[in-house]
């Protein structure tokens, strides 16, 4: 009941976090990485001693390879971005950073597999959306008193926007002070956070629509209110699971993932969170709405 | 009760199974030769994506423009089975090559995918693959009688040197204007003809006036593929090869000849190398950090659930077995972000026993029942929850499995079985130990063992 009790306190709460991120999406700017924007990306490492940078990009301003951008990785590492180069011009580019340069890995993708890239993830989040909206809206169908169902899949959707954007918003100031960049595991993170944040949110409606049909309590606040109570512990604890899991990739994971676990704890943090906090204090506010 | 405990003992005994068979796989595989063949437990190791094992990804366009559409399938399938020699002559291990045919998602553009694990040297597999598949014929060699040489492989086999039989003429793949599957008139056998266009209709005149009786080999990519023998001087450009083809050779060769007469031109749109540290380092991280995980969520759930918490970790145990056997045996290529969705997963396992464990708390508070009567209502109403929340997330991966790139489809495809296996384990096994246990009295003791976290089972939570 506490939680209802203060729901303005709440969704206000959550409210501010939406704007602050993004605030900071507009601000710093989502960089897309060479899989969206097409490009090459070459990993090298030196055994002995690592060049200055300043004598890197001179190199490779020497074989007019275009545009680029170098950043350290790791203390015997850079990361060289330049636009799509062909075999050729990767061997020269390798034969030109010397001999002590080991390549760890390179990427070159083609402008028409980025742009197909960028249509794919759209359409994709679109139809989990969808497909999540048909979901909600199905299987809550019969409970159409007080509220009706297809208004819990409008909240669910609210929510999951909030979920999304918090993280995404998280991600470009890190964007913004690291450098990171959106890759296609950025884009799977998202739609996992969908997915799974709209299953906790799910327990929680189920367990509201329960309470609903036993009619045990006298209004539609105490209905909701002692709801969560029964099942804040539950959704805290599967939550936690979760996270625990995440975290252990974060720390100790392949670096390639890092991010993409990062993305996807912050989703489950504020999945349940907003199940929690922000789901239930909307379907009050939605009745209250009807009856004026 | 007693069929419970002994189903719940022949469980036990699967894991453990299923526990050697993972181990035991493995450690066979590593021991095995180089050269040797793979048999009983080291056929199943884990099959690794390709940032795990290293190696390069190469995605082709295949320009179709001079291909009519119904010839489509055909061509890109002759182009894959090149290539796909092409590659089998590096030697490397299960290289993959596939077409990935224009549709919607692809702009309709026809692309071949070409996966190479362990292959670092790019630019020599760029070049081989680069080459347009060439067709060419040959007449025997004048000299053919000299000595051959045999040279005895690796495997016992010996092979026989049949290029110096041949020389080249000047007819090529170039001169080919069709080549099309036929059948002989009168005994139905399956054929192939040629047609040439007017010039290389000339170059065959003149070749098989000069070889009658003697036999012109047609290579391809530097095989022969059929060795006819000339019956007679051919004018008009139009041959038929026959000779006890079986119809699929016949399309096969159809399509193969087909494909050197218009090559398809590929050019490479894409490439991805991994290095072999990067992919060793991020395969050990990954194994680090599911161990960790796993290790984490077990003394969570022992420390908050109890008994329960114990039982839903053997149960979890029984998952993890489960998955890496399906792994194994499907196979799944695991990649890092699939490594990524296994954890994920035995997060969400835990998901759908914790929903039960609170359940069943629930039910204990009411007090009424005894305790199997709350196991029993407890999965009863969980289950609704577990079904309903899970859906979601399988809507999600199978979205995922559309959408992706190979090294997509590895987590979505681990995510997806994940989601499913655990909620099978978390309502068969979990419930199956829960029962076998067969607690009857509600006492101090197993209120403090039933319940979780900082309360006790039996309390009843006065609002």
């Amino acid at each position: 009941m506490f939680i209802i009790k203060h729901k303005k306190v709440f969704v206000i709460i959550s409210a501010i976090l939406v704007c602050l991120s993004i605030g900071a999406i507009v601000f710093s700017g989502l960089k897309l990485g060479i899989d969206f924007k097409g490009g090459s990306l070459t990993e090298v490492e030196y055994t002995t001693i690592r060049p200055e940078q300043v004598m890197i990009e001179e190199t490779i301003r020497s074989l007019s390879l275009g545009e680029m951008v170098i950043q350290p990785m790791g203390t015997m590492g850079y990361s060289i971005k330049t636009k799509q180069i062909n075999e050729t011009e990767r061997a020269s580019l390798m034969s030109a950073l010397g001999s002590d340069a080991t390549e760890k890995s390179f990427t070159s993708i083609g402008p028409s597999v980025g742009a197909e890239l960028i249509r794919k993830s759209l359409i994709s989040f679109i139809l989990v959306s969808l497909g999540i909206i048909f979901w909600i809206a199905f299987s809550f169908r019969k409970v159409s008193k007080p509220v009706s169902s297809w208004k819990y899949g409008l909240i669910a959707i609210i929510t999951l926007i909030h979920d999304i954007m918090i993280p995404v918003g998280a991600f470009a100031v890190l964007s913004s002070i690291y450098g990171t960049e959106i890759d296609t595991l950025f884009v799977v993170a998202i739609l996992t956070v969908l997915g799974l944040s709209v299953s906790d949110t799910i327990v929680v409606f189920d367990r509201i629509r329960e309470n609903i049909r036993v009619g045990h309590y006298k209004t539609f606040e105490e209905t909701v209110g002692k709801s969560l109570e029964q099942v804040y512990t539950r959704s805290i604890a599967t939550s936690s699971t979760v996270i625990i899991a995440l975290l252990a990739l974060v720390f100790f994971g392949p670096s390639s993932t890092k991010v993409f676990a990062m993305m996807l704890t912050a989703g489950m943090f504020f999945g349940t969170y907003s199940s929690i906090f922000l789901a239930s204090p909307l379907l009050v506010f939605f009745k209250n709405l009807q009856k004026k | 009760m007693w069929k419970t405990r002994i189903t719940a003992l022949l469980v036990l005994l699967l894991g453990i199974g299923l526990g050697f068979f993972v181990y035991q796989s493995e450690i066979s595989y590593r021991n095995l030769a180089p050269e040797a063949k793979a048999t009983g437990m080291a056929k199943f190791p884990f099959k690794l994506g390709l940032d795990l094992s290293g190696g390069t990804h190469l995605v082709y366009k295949a320009d179709v423009s001079q291909v009519a559409s119904a010839d489509l399938k055909n061509s890109m399938d002759a182009l894959r089975d090149v290539i796909e020699r092409r590659v089998n002559v590096f030697g490397v291990s299960e290289p993959i090559v596939q077409v990935q045919n224009g549709g919607f998602s692809n702009q309709g553009e026809e692309r071949l995918i070409v996966d190479l694990p362990g292959v670092t040297d790019v630019s020599r597999a760029v070049e081989m693959i680069g080459q347009t598949p060439m067709l060419d014929f040959r007449t025997e060699n004048p000299n053919k009688d000299q000595t051959q040489e045999a040279t005895v492989g690796a495997d016992g086999v010996i092979k026989l040197n049949m290029n110096p039989q041949y020389i080249l003429t000047d007819l090529t793949g170039r001169y080919l204007d069709k080549a099309i599957l036929d059948f002989d008139q009168t005994t139905g056998e399956p054929m192939v003809s040629l047609q040439f266009d007017e010039e290389g209709s000339l170059l065959f005149e003149k070749i098989t006036k000069e070889n009658i009786g003697k036999s012109v080999a047609i290579f391809l990519d530097g095989q022969p593929i059929s060795i006819p023998t000339v019956n007679e001087a051919i004018t008009g450009g139009k041959a038929q090869i026959s000779g006890n083809f079986t119809p699929e050779e016949a399309r096969l060769l159809v399509g193969r000849l087909n494909s050197g007469a218009l090559p398809v031109p590929i050019s490479l749109i894409s490439t991805q190398t991994i290095g072999p540290s990067l992919g060793a380092q991020a395969t050990s991280n990954g194994v680090k950090a599911a161990i960790i995980g796993f290790l984490a969520i077990a003394l969570f759930l022992i420390i908050w659930y109890r008994l329960p918490g114990v039982i839903a970790t053997v149960a979890l145990s029984m998952y993890v077995l489960i998955m890496l056997s399906i792994f194994k045996l499907v196979p799944v290529t695991l990649t890092a972000a699939g490594i990524a969705g296994f954890i994920i997963s035995i997060g969400i396992a835990v998901d759908a026993n914790v929903l039960i464990f609170e359940r069943i708390k629930e039910e204990l508070r009411k007090g009424n029942d005894s305790i199997l009567d709350s196991i029993h209502h407890g999965f009863k109403r969980a289950w609704l929850s577990v079904r309903d929340s899970n859906i979601s997330s399988i809507i999600t991966a199978l979205i995922l499995f559309w959408f992706g790139t190979s090294l997509i489809k590895g987590f979505a495809l681990v995510f997806l079985i994940g989601v499913i296996v655990s909620m099978v384990s978390a309502i068969s096994i979990t419930r199956l130990f829960l029962y076998t246990l067969n607690i009857k009295k509600k006492n101090k003791l197993t209120g403090f063992l039933f319940g979780s976290g900082f309360s006790n089972a039996s309390t009843q939570v006065i609002k």
